[in-house]
């Protein structure tokens, strides 16, 4: 499992990128390869929306699950990666680069000390 | 063969059915409102009866084999019943006819809303809901309605075991309560310390299904109810597993509220390759009259020479209307049939059949496959479907293979609790030798995924067509046999 | 009486699993809740019971012992043998939900062919395998509509002129939700057919605008002014329709309309005392997503063969639980292959062929209603197909009681649901009604005393 070492994650499987107060909010590849094949994303917000953390960022639908994405930071939605609606394998072959979820300018810095680290999460999944 | 479709048959110009000319004065349709294009099919009587005939061929149904699905109850459905709904006095009567003319409807509405009553131990019942699912959704309108006459606006919460059927959260969701699950402890029953954690004055009540989803009576039922009863909430009984319960015990003398019936489990009524069904909902006295609206009642108490007359009322603190008329008629009659012939005994030998052949496939098999929770079972059990030393081997593929034993595969992947899960309900109709041979096709399966596993892999083998692939059709997303536009233009 | 089980068989049995006696297996139950009395009737053998159940049965009058003008929700229609001969094959009707697709292909053709028709009749581009019935398919349209817009737009516009059971179980379902506000339907806004008054309370706040084609009066009304109107705020449209009628007029999609519903029943499904029915329900691709119940899909199989199987099941409360948009599980099952072995026994010239006779008959008995002293068409300036309301100078139970006993069924009383119709009746007529019976019925009307 990919587990690029300059993210932070939580246990509900997102991982964030920060820069310049502004989140880029993703799954992780542990969370598509338990999913599999992704047929749709249906987001749960709007740019321009605020949101808190934990708040419900998208539903994501394979063929025989479907998993809710929650946001770990909270803050105003900049954008949202409209693609995956034609094109939601993005989430399986590229989660961490082209399958992007939505990009958030964060309101409290202070949250990204609850994250996990790339470690962590790591030993996290080794454990399930 | 693939049989195609009723477009692929159709040729311009072929009549099926047709019907007299209009014996009167013409009067012309304003032409800013006539349909210019109606494209429908054009194929013969005889090539409409060899379709759907064909299609039937391709279906596996009760009356070829068995279906050992857990949580569906598919016993024999009788043909009597068939018989009766479609007497032209049930099958011809409008349901907005005067009730002076409908008085066998209604005197069988009344009786039979008794009768389920009295099968469940409650003081009253509706016949209202279309199915189990919207059930649930009367039986949680009623506790939402009961909690909000009392003032008692905090109570938000319903508590649903983590065995439970989608449809409980769904339906609490539906209705604006907040779905807290809760756990099983390791011998199937509900976590007693947990739900004593999460009783306070939030709660509006539990969804209970008894037996649960893993054929498991709940051991501690009385102490369930108790508590929730303690904390100011009540008690929702799922009865999709009343099978088990027929003059075995009544869910309503133990303090359950209000519960459904699904008639197309329990009640015999056909499952017609996915409905209708109908969920008829029982409650306790206190809720009798939050009841849906129409219910039917006795307008007039008749006496030596007369008997009384029924009508609809709208009971006095009524949920409202859940569905348009008073509910499937015609499958109600087919429960009626159903309870009049069996009577007191004859639901009672049927729990007792169920459970006997339910316990008999559990001992036959448990040495074979792991049974999760090592306790005697109700009307079903569940197994695992998966052997640690055969890891490519999962329920799916033994589901598979089942059926080019000629068998329906159990339910899979439910409950969510069980690794991997099989839920076997063999219902009371089936015989010792459908369920020995049942028990030899799974311990051959057993034994091939450890010597064939590519046999369960490519299952199934011999049947109309083979495994589907499930993420081209979610991909493609193709729902009709031509694409909007494109058949008229043919 | 359906169980098979021997002597001998249960003693096998129980020897196999390792108890006595068959009580043993209950202990798990509470002794004194055990083995309870169920206080039911003797048993009946099939012969005993047949013979009851006819007795029951017997004591009703039905739409074929009278001549029959009621509507309103459900219509007497002519059913071919053929229906109901393939509904009575066990492979369709003790068949379970085809989950198991490789077992299950009849059923799943059918309902493949069932959508398609649905589609086609209506004008949609995507049909699912049917709600339990017209209403609970208007209610699951508002459902779908509030979501659409994910609560950020909270009015829901209904016309008066809708089946006022329909609006009471949309009501019902909706009653969770405090933020909704249903409205539209009051007496000021009224049923105008131009429709202005409704057309004024669309805004940006409306998320969804419902009318029904024909209306519950009979009338054939001009939706485009209304459409145009809805979505130019934005708001989506629903349309309840009539199946039938569709055979013969311009279909909701072709007008621009979002969602079709409707009831299923005049489509070769017995009026049978209101149930089981079937609520259709239709959408335009760009709504795909959000629909809720069963939808079939084509696809192939492993051997490249095409299969049908159930798709986007992961929209569904067995794997959405709470988070669902619906809790419905079933679908009508039957009654969707009996549509389909209708429409498609019919065809396109049977199923016009109905339509016309429908348009025909209602028409003549409506001018002839006209012509009797004491009966008037209040809404004759608008068009209709198989309804159309009656105003007479007479008190409407009483009129009806004694149409009654002429040995007929005078049709629905508007004053119960419509205070402003007071004194009107809803009158239906199909092509099971004859020209015979409708001078029948004008015969009768011209006997009657007027206040």
């Amino acid at each position: 499992m990919l587990v690029p070492e300059e993210l932070k994650y939580q246990k509900t499987d997102e991982w964030v990128k920060v820069e310049n107060s502004i989140a880029t909010i993703g799954i992780t590849d542990y969370a598509q390869d338990s999913l599999s094949d992704v047929v749709f994303v249906e987001f749960a917000i709007d740019p321009d929306d605020e949101v808190s953390a934990g708040d419900s960022l998208a539903t994501i639908e394979s063929v025989k699950a479907a998993a809710e994405v929650v946001f770990p930071v909270s803050g105003k939605i900049l954008e949202v990666n409209q693609i995956l609606t034609d094109t939601p394998e993005l989430l399986n072959s590229e989660p961490y680069t082209g399958g992007w979820l939505a990009k958030v300018h964060v309101s409290d810095e202070s949250e990204l000390d609850k994250l996990m680290d790339s470690a962590a999460y790591d030993a996290y999944c080794q454990d399930r | 063969m693939r049989e195609p479709t009723i477009f692929e048959l159709s040729s311009t110009g072929r009549t099926g059915v047709t019907f007299q000319e209009p014996d009167v004065p013409l009067t012309e349709l304003p032409q800013e409102f006539a349909r210019v294009n109606f494209p429908f099919p054009e194929i013969s009587e005889l090539g409409v009866v060899r379709h759907f005939t064909k299609l039937s061929q391709k279906n596996y149904a009760i009356d070829l084999g068995f279906y050992p699905l857990g949580s569906c109850t598919m016993k024999y459905n009788p043909k009597i019943n068939e018989s009766t709904a479609r007497y032209p006095g049930f099958a011809a009567t409008h349901p907005l006819q005067p009730e002076d003319t409908v008085q066998g409807n209604l005197y069988l509405m009344y009786t039979l809303q008794n009768w389920l009553a009295e099968i469940g131990g409650f003081a009253d019942a509706t016949l209202a809901p279309a199915a189990g699912a919207q059930g649930e959704l009367v039986g949680t309108m009623i506790i939402a309605k009961y909690h909000k006459d009392h003032g008692d606006l905090k109570r938000t919460r319903i508590l649903i075991p983590d065995s439970a059927h989608g449809t409980n959260p769904a339906s609490s969701a539906m209705l604006g309560f907040d779905p807290i699950q809760l756990p099983s402890d390791e011998r199937g029953n509900v976590d007693l310390k947990a739900l004593a954690e999460l009783c306070d004055d939030t709660l509006a009540g539990i969804m209970f299904t008894n037996p649960n989803t893993l054929g498991l009576f709940d051991e501690n039922t009385a102490e369930v109810i108790r508590i929730v009863h303690e904390a100011g909430g009540l008690v929702y009984g799922d009865g999709a597993n009343m099978n088990a319960l027929l003059g075995v015990f009544k869910p309503g003398d133990c303090g359950i509220d209000v519960m459904h019936y699904n008639l197309h489990k329990t009640f015999s009524t056909p499952h017609g390759g996915g409905g209708p069904g109908s969920g008829p909902v029982m409650v306790c006295e206190k809720l009798v009259d939050y009841l849906p609206d129409p219910h039917v009642v006795i307008t007039s108490p008749g006496d030596e020479e007369t008997p009384p007359t029924y009508g609809f009322a709208r009971p006095e603190k009524s949920i409202g209307r859940v569905k348009a008329f008073h509910g499937h008629f015609g499958m109600l009659v087919r429960a009626f049939t159903y309870i009049a012939m069996l009577g007191q005994e004859g639901l009672r030998d049927i729990a007792e059949k169920a459970v006997l052949n339910a316990n008999y496939l559990q001992a036959k098999l448990k040495g074979t496959f792991t049974l999760p929770y090592q306790r005697s079972c109700m009307h079903e059990f569940v197994l695992e479907g998966y052997w640690k030393d055969v890891p490519d081997v999962h329920a799916l593929d033994i589901a598979k293979r089942l059926m080019d034993y000629d068998f329906h595969p159990p339910t899979n992947y439910f409950p969510l609790i069980v690794h991997e899960a099989l839920m076997i309900e063999p219902t009371e109709t089936e015989s010792i030798e459908t369920l020995d041979r049942f028990v030899d096709a799974m311990l051959k399966i057993a034994e091939e995924a450890r010597t064939q596993p590519e046999l369960l892999k490519n299952a199934p083998h011999n049947t109309p067509v083979k495994r589907a692939d499930e993420l081209k059709a979610a991909k493609d997303l193709i729902f009709c046999c031509y694409p909007a536009g494109e058949w008229e233009k043919k | 009486m359906f169980t098979p089980h021997t002597h001998a068989d249960v003693e096998a049995m129980l020897k196999t699993i390792g108890v006595e006696k068959v009580e043993d297996l209950f202990k798990v139950v509470p002794e004194k809740n055990r083995f309870p009395d169920l206080n039911l009737p003797q048993p009946l053998s099939e012969m005993q019971a047949a013979t009851e159940l006819d007795s029951i049965a017997s004591a009703n009058a039905t739409t074929r012992d009278f001549i029959s003008f009621l509507g309103a929700g459900a219509y007497q229609h002519y059913i071919p043998a053929a229906v109901d001969n393939l509904l009575q094959r066990g492979e369709f009707y003790t068949a379970y939900t085809p989950y198991q697709p490789e077992i299950s292909q009849g059923t799943l053709q059918a309902i493949f062919e069932f959508q398609s028709l649905v589609s086609l009749l209506t004008g949609m581009d995507v049909s699912n395998a049917s709600h339990y019935d017209g209403a609970t398919a208007a209610a699951e349209a508002v459902i779908l509509a509030y979501n659409n817009f994910r609560g950020k737009r909270a009015k829901v516009l209904l016309s008066r002129a809708i089946n006022p059971q329909y609006r009471e179980v949309i009501r019902g379902y909706m009653q969770a939700n405090d933020a909704i506000r249903i409205v539209g339907d009051d007496p000021e806004t009224g049923i105008e057919p131009n429709l202005k008054n409704l057309i004024d309370q669309i805004d940006l706040e409306t998320c969804l605008v419902m009318v029904q084609y024909p209306d519950f009066f009979g009338r054939i009304i001009d939706y485009k002014p209304l459409i145009e109107a809805a979505h130019a705020q934005g708001a989506l449209v629903a349309v309840v329709a009539n199946p039938t009628a569709l055979a013969l007029l311009t279909p909701p999609g072709e007008i621009g309309a979002d969602i079709v519903v409707g009831e299923g029943q005049p489509l070769g499904i017995p009026l049978s005392y209101g149930g089981p029915y079937l609520g259709f329900f239709a959408v335009k691709n760009t709504l795909l997503r959000k629909i809720s119940g069963r939808l079939v899909g084509e696809t192939v199989d492993t051997q490249g063969e095409l299969a049908y199987v159930l798709t986007l099941t992961a929209r569904e409360q067995h794997i959405r639980r709470e988070k669902a948009s619906s809790n419905i599980c079933s679908n009508q099952g039957l009654m969707t292959l009996a549509a389909t072995i209708y429409m498609t026994l019919l065809g396109k010239t049977g199923f016009q062929q109905v339509a016309n006779l429908c348009y025909q008959n209602a028409h003549y008995t409506a001018k002839a209603v006209q012509e009797v002293p004491g009966f008037q068409l209040p809404f004759k300036s608008t068009p209709f197909f198989h309804e159309f309301v009656v105003l007479a100078d007479e008190n409407v139970p009483e009129l009806l009681a004694h149409l009654q006993d002429h040995g007929i069924l005078g049709g629905y009383d508007l004053g119960k649901d419509y205070p402003e119709l007071e004194g009107c009746l809803l009158m239906a007529v199909t092509e099971m009604i004859s020209r015979e019976d409708t001078d029948y019925l004008t015969d009768v009307l011209s006997e009657v005393e007027h206040a």
